[in-house]
């Protein structure tokens, strides 16, 4: 950061980190610092989801079918084995919770980093070229703008499935899930980096860059890129949420990850069809992780939307 | 203004053409039509003589030429899984989406813009935090989520109110409505709700900051200093400039509605158009997805294109910055 120069050095990176405006905006904020907080466990179990689980929940051998429909452990006839109950098949709720987690929080993830890509190597391209490239692009992010992301991702998916033979289907559902959602979602990139990159463009260093003879791809990639990168990640943050809720939802409807390797969404959609019989906690417990994921998530982006907003400060 | 009509009407024609191409693409290179029409033994020759009766060796543009004047009529062919006409199932199904997404978008302007009022009257009062937090949450929440909650709330444990399908219906003509009779009325009340709570949420932020904003403005102050009932200066100064806006996105969010509907009518068994497109997504069925498309575009497209006329009827300011920018373009 440029207000740095000047003042000692803090050693080290850690150091570093403690002093920034960042970190003392972060710590200021105690509703950021649990939403961090819960952020960070809840991914950190989801990654280390075979050794956190208490159970295995996908190893048929150590299922038991006398163990299902088990109620929560707190619950008369509960079993303190299973804390939030057993579904159907006897998988113990929490332990499917934390491996749902991981595929909601891996396609997120993925299809966050796939638009991002996109996006900002579209609104690279579109902001420095200019001319018909520009235009060509705009015109088809103003079309995808017009249009809800779940609509655009639901039919990408959709003809992903008529194109790819049935029986790929189950196999190639989450890399089709990836793809629908990255797809549906690189529109906000391209287009705060588009307007970032022309106001770079006109700025000595990219001009000087362009005298001395540096190829125009690298002027995009070593001196633009860099400098447009800052509201990128705010995008990310808050599209991670989005890109968790849509993945739940696809999974929801059934077009989804499929039944065989659950994410949230498909675990709140399995346990749907007990909530009448009054196993209400199949399908609660899995809603509650995922609303308590997405909106930790959502408050980080908000938080740094605004700490890195200079008009705030 | 002439110039900014036919510019914007050329627009949505190209944007139409597009997702006619992208139908038309789908329905005839995604899957053969020809195997989804014909039995395991129809004889290879019996195909062939099928395959130019149907005109599918024409070349591409006479195919898609022929495609586009069929979708202008409202023909679609013949759904694979239903065996019946696309255009049928969809007319079938079209009233019970429309009265869902109407009666969703009239639930959360009329909750929403009074809460945003509120909210930006009473900044910092409890009612306006708890408001705001909530619509945080509920914005965190996704809408099946909450139809679930819905269900297991007021259909498993209270038992108030039904949880699947419209109740009975009653025909009007090939319209038909769930709103002239008691079950019917019953069983709109959740879905309605859980598809109108985001949008009530965005209307409530929206109303809120515009009237954050109108409140600081000089007329404002002037209009009390006059001496005006806060009652007048709120509802007939204040609330009367954030509506332009707050119309705008309300109509511009009719499509989206319809749209989200497919998330609620499948939480919902709700007879509509969307529980259609998803089980057309399930069972690959191509011409009811490509028709499905084809329609929400038009109506995406139609809304677009209405709210832009009318905001360049109303605005003034924009008619000015548009005529500048095409100057400099």
């Amino acid at each position: 950061m440029a207000e740095r120069v000047g003042r000692p050095a803090p050693r080290g990176l850690l150091g570093r980190i403690l002093d920034s405006d960042l970190f003392y905006s972060f710590s200021r904020s105690p509703v950021t610092v649990l939403a961090a907080l819960v952020t960070a466990v809840m991914m950190g179990a989801a990654a280390f989801a075979p050794w956190v689980a208490p159970h295995r929940p996908f190893d048929l051998a150590t299922l038991d079918l006398l163990d299902a429909f088990l109620p929560p452990a707190w619950m008369p006839d509960g079993d303190p084995r299973y804390l939030l109950g057993t579904d159907d098949q006897g998988r113990d709720v929490l332990s499917t919770i934390i491996y749902g987690a991981r595929v909601s929080l891996l396609v997120g993830f993925a299809a966050v980093f796939l638009a991002m890509f996109l996006g900002v190597a579209l609104g690279l391209v579109s902001g420095y070229m200019g001319g018909t490239v520009d235009a060509v692009i705009m015109r088809i992010a103003d079309v995808q703008l017009s249009f809800p992301t779940i609509l655009i991702a639901l039919l990408i998916d959709g003809v992903a499935r008529g194109l790819l033979p049935r029986d790929l289907h189950e196999e190639m559902a989450i890399y089709v899930l990836i793809f629908a959602i990255g797809v549906s979602g690189w529109v906000q990139y391209a287009r705060t980096v588009r307007g970032s990159t022309l106001v770079e463009k006109r700025k000595e260093y990219v001009q000087a860059a362009q005298v001395i003879g540096i190829r125009p791809w690298v002027i995009m990639l070593r001196h633009v890129l860099p400098n447009v990168m800052g509201p990128v990640l705010v995008i990310g943050t808050i599209h991670l949420a989005i890109a968790i809720i849509t993945e739940a939802t696809l999974s929801f409807l059934g077009v989804g990850v499929p039944a065989t390797q659950p994410s949230l969404g498909t675990l709140i959609r399995i346990g749907n069809d007990f909530l009448f019989s009054g196993e209400w906690w199949i399908t609660i417990f899995p809603g509650a992780a995922l609303a308590i994921l997405v909106l930790s998530v959502n408050l980080l982006g908000d938080w740094l939307r605004d700490a890195l907003n200079p008009k705030l400060r | 203004m002439i110039g900014f009509v036919l510019r914007r009407l050329l627009q949505s024609v190209l944007v139409m053409l597009t997702v006619a191409l992208i139908a038309f693409g789908l329905f005839r290179y995604v899957g053969d039509p020809i195997n989804n029409l014909v039995g395991q033994d129809t004889s290879a020759i019996e195909r062939e003589q099928l395959r130019k009766k149907l005109g599918l060796d024409d070349p591409f543009v006479v195919q898609f030429a022929r495609f586009v004047k069929n979708a202008a009529r409202g023909d679609f062919g013949i759904s694979y899984r239903h065996r019946r006409p696309v255009a049928e199932l969809i007319v079938e199904r079209l009233p019970a989406t429309l009265e869902l997404s109407i009666v969703a978008a009239l639930l959360a302007l009329l909750v929403g813009v009074p809460m945003g009022v509120y909210t930006g009257l009473h900044r910092d009062g409890f009612l306006s935090r708890t408001f705001m937090t909530l619509s945080l949450v509920g914005v965190s929440l996704p809408t099946f989520l909450i139809g679930i909650l819905l269900i297991l709330l007021f259909g498993v444990v209270l038992r108030w109110l039904p949880t699947f399908g419209r109740g009975e219906v009653v025909a009007i003509g090939w319209w038909t409505t769930g709103l002239l009779t008691a079950s019917g009325l019953k069983a709109l009340i959740m879905p309605a709700v859980t598809l109108a709570l985001f949008q009530m949420t965005l209307i409530m932020r929206l109303v809120r900051a515009e009237m954050l904003e109108v409140l600081r403005t000089d007329y404002i102050k002037f209009a009390r200093a006059r001496g005006l009932s806060n009652r007048a200066i709120h509802f007939g100064h204040a609330l009367k400039n954030t509506l332009v806006p707050v119309i705008t996105i309300t109509g511009l969010q009719l499509g989206s509605i319809i749209a989200f509907a497919i998330i609620t009518e499948s939480v919902f068994q709700w007879p509509g158009m969307g529980l259609l497109f998803i089980q057309a997504i399930n069972e690959v069925d191509i011409p009811v997805m490509a028709a499905y498309l084809v329609m929400i575009a038009f109506f995406f497209v139609v809304i677009n294109l209405a709210v832009d006329l009318l905001y360049y009827l109303v605005d003034p300011r924009l008619r000015v910055d548009r005529e500048q920018a095409a100057g400099h373009g």
